[in-house]
């Protein structure tokens, strides 16, 4: 199937193109794009006036839960939410059960996720043999079969010994280190962000310093062994703080955040809400607002859902016990429109942060609208208003603390390889053979 | 109705008005405690469910007897008899207990905002009996309640909280009740034990265990719960004792007409000593006397119950 997508405005970062322009899509690939491209015989056109028209997004931190716990999700469902999202790449998360530490484990989910022919797939292996924290990953195998980064998301490498020699024994295979910081000795059996919303609900806290001496600890191991670090989800200022002056350093440090931290603060967990439940938890509004300018300086590079679908029976429970997470996709994009219509992120920016930074940081084909490019696109009526309705969640994960919250940005279509695979209209689009 | 609600949660968003009005109520009540044939014909017909997932006697014992005093049908759930302990979650057995059409239901459990939950999901009215670290509002008004019968009105007096305010349900309850009423209410204890932002909820931090004495009109001594958290906070019973336990040589620095109060169970020679506890500024056995009438309040209040009966 070939595509013409006619008289969007294309925003395209990774060659800082802002104008009304045609682009054809031909045998995956983006085959020529500009003014008056026309549609030949048998080529499809979509009419894109009004809309964006930006390169599929990839969100580089997310859990499909896929083996293991296909009662939150599964590689299909998360998919299908992705590019409902209008996300084109995934990279998943390794704590699946088994954790993806092998080869077997990474080619189980790229068929699921071949099968599903949705969006792309892109599986982060373990760092540590099981996330046990104790040896290292066969990472080579790792990267040979797929995995383009490797992290022990959600739960923290603890020793600062074995995160040396995963930085350094993983630049052998060009993969990412992606570390989800977080000093487990200070967290303790926190719940929430420790602050004055904490104290007033008798709930224990996770102090800003849990995250911040896990950052410093990564950034000095960078600075004195070299290789590279990726920050997941950046949730205070002080944290960004950090980041900042390791860039100005001129060390290899990368940094992700991720929506709900430039839009909710701890007051949200008020009413004990264990939708607002997540870790890195809520924190105070000065650092939302840190978060915000982090984004706008450059400081982080990246929006990341870190999508965690959970089980209704999971959230619906007393909050000391509930699961950490917040079901990500199908918001991520009109939050990140929030702050561009606020006025607080150009929209190039914001859409270089789904995009081609992601895409430069890993070390991933996309991000890119340039010809010859893989046709990932989606498209973006910018001003569509809507009400978030868990309900409607193509995630089995209805975990969200935005329910009933007014949103301006909606997704119109989403192409994978040059496929139409969501239209606002018609839902999902599955392969036909 | 307590405030503009039909349970009672917490003591924040109540205004000296509403607890005024529970205090009023009480007074009456504790008349009737009084009598020789202590029961009254209330709330007959009314089922009450006692609903507890962590160890109690003197709460869950205490809100039994005030709902018996008002002819109430009182039922008690203990959680290591029940489902809870064959993997039920808390809501699934909330909506049991709830098909058997109770009018209020009492619950205390070991997680902060558990009674939030069933307040969301249930039609009757629910009381919070005291959940994790978060509050124990009856325990605030039944203090309320002892300090006035003592002090009447408790506008500008010195209300000191003393110990574990981290994990204090108590302390919450009482910083909350004690603000509203007018006093001004400061915490002490170890540093380690004074939780972040506590001045966002209107209490002064006074770091210094006899500066906050000082002046004192009340104090309230914080049980250290040895079974809870409280432990890694602090080097040793011994030292806490010494350095931030009730004894007369402290209390000498308070104001002359103290009252000396205590949640209980009370740990003698550790957070108050034994001459203090049993002392003449104690007011202690009265918190527990209260106690009854104050929750044969709550009871009647949030059983459709009427101002004019106890007037």
């Amino acid at each position: 199937m070939k595509w013409l997508i006619s008289g969007g405005r294309i925003v395209d970062p990774a060659s800082g193109r802002d104008e009304v322009a045609d682009l054809l899509l031909e045998d995956g690939l983006i085959k020529r794009t500009g003014q008056g491209v026309k549609a030949a015989r048998g080529v499809k056109t979509v009419d894109a006036s009004g809309l964006l028209v930006v390169p599929g997004l990839i969100d580089m931190h997310c859990h499909l839960r896929e083996p293991g716990f296909e009662y939150k999700e599964t590689v299909a469902s998360g998919c299908a939410a992705a590019v409902k999202g209008g996300i084109t790449s995934v990279m998943c998360m390794a704590n699946t059960d088994p954790v993806n530490d092998c080869a077997s484990v990474t080619a189980y989910i790229l068929a699921k996720a071949s099968q599903a022919g949705l969006a792309r797939v892109f599986p982060i292996g373990a760092i540590t043999k099981g996330m046990q924290g104790e040896s290292l990953a066969e990472m080579g195998e790792l990267a040979h079969s797929g995995c383009v980064a490797v992290s022990d998301d959600g739960r923290p490498v603890r020793s600062g010994g074995i995160m040396r020699r995963a930085i350094e024994y993983s630049a052998a295979f060009g993969l990412l280190v992606i570390d989800h910081a977080e000093d487990l000795s200070i967290a303790g059996e926190g719940v929430m962000h420790e602050g004055f919303v904490s104290t007033m609900l008798g709930l224990e806290g996770i102090p800003t310093a849990a995250a911040l001496s896990q950052i410093a600890r990564n950034i000095a191991l960078v600075r004195e062994f070299g290789g590279r670090i990726h920050i997941a989800h950046v949730s205070s200022r002080s944290g960004a703080d950090l980041i900042r002056n390791a860039k100005a350093e001129g060390l290899s440090v990368t940094a992700e955040t991720c929506p709900h931290f430039f839009t909710l603060d701890h007051e949200a967990v008020r009413g004990f809400d264990t939708n607002a439940k997540v870790n890195p938890p809520l924190s105070t509004a000065d650092d939302v607002e840190g978060i915000i300018e982090s984004l706008a300086d450059g400081t982080i590079d990246v929006i990341a859902t870190d999508h965690a679908p959970h089980h209704r029976d999971e959230k619906d429970r007393e909050f000391d016990l509930a699961a950490f997470g917040i079901s990500g996709f199908e918001t991520a994009l009109a939050l990140t429109l929030g702050l561009v219509h606020k006025g607080r992120l150009p929209l190039m920016e914001a859409i270089a942060k789904w995009t081609v930074n992601p895409a430069k940081i890993v070390g991933l084909p996309g991000g890119t609208l340039a010809e010859g490019a893989h046709a990932d696109v989606t498209l973006l009526d910018a001003e569509a208003q809507w009400t978030v309705d868990p309900t409607l969640f193509l995630s089995k994960g209805k975990n969200t603390p935005f329910a009933g919250t007014k949103l301006k940005g909606e997704v119109a279509n989403t192409f994978v390889g040059g496929r139409m695979v969501y239209d606002r209209n018609e839902g999902i689009i599955v392969k036909q053979e | 109705m307590i405030g503009n609600s039909n349970h009672l949660l917490g003591l924040d968003g109540l205004t000296r008005d509403d607890i005024t009005r529970v205090l009023n109520a009480a007074a009456g009540m504790k008349e009737i405690s009084a009598r020789k044939i202590k029961k009254v014909p209330t709330l007959r017909g009314k089922t009450i469910v006692n609903l507890f997932f962590e160890p109690s006697t003197r709460t869950r014992t205490s809100f039994e007897i005030a709902a018996k005093r008002l002819s109430a049908d009182a039922v008690n759930f203990s959680a290591s008899a029940s489902s809870t302990s064959k993997g039920e979650t808390l809501v699934d057995t909330a909506r049991n207990i709830e098909a058997m059409a109770p009018d209020v239901v009492i619950i205390r459990h070991k997680f902060s905002g558990s009674p939030y939950m069933l307040a969301d999901r249930l039609d009757c009215s629910i009381v919070n009996a005291g959940d994790g670290s978060h509050q124990h509002p009856s325990q605030g008004l039944l203090d309320i309640f002892t300090a006035r019968e003592r002090k009447g009105d408790l506008t500008g007096l010195k209300v000191v909280i003393a110990g574990d305010i981290t994990h204090s349900r108590v302390a919450r309850s009482d910083i909350y009740g004690f603000t509203a009423m007018g006093a001004n209410v400061h915490v002490t204890g170890p540093p380690t034990m004074i939780p972040v932002g506590i001045e966002a909820m209107g209490a002064t931090v006074q770091p210094s265990f006899e500066a906050a004495i000082e002046g004192a009109d009340i104090i309230i001594m914080l049980r250290i719960q040895l079974e809870r958290k409280s432990g890694m906070l602090i080097p040793s019973l011994r030292e806490y004792a010494r350095f931030f336990g009730l004894n007369a040589e402290r209390l000498a620095i308070a104001n002359k007409d103290v009252l000396v109060m205590h949640p209980g169970p009370i740990n003698r020679g550790i957070e108050i000593s034994s001459e203090i506890a049993d002392g003449p500024y104690s007011v202690i056995l009265d918190q527990v006397e209260n106690g009854v009438a104050v929750r044969m309040a709550i009871l009647y209040l949030l059983s459709g119950g009427i101002d004019e009966m106890v007037d």
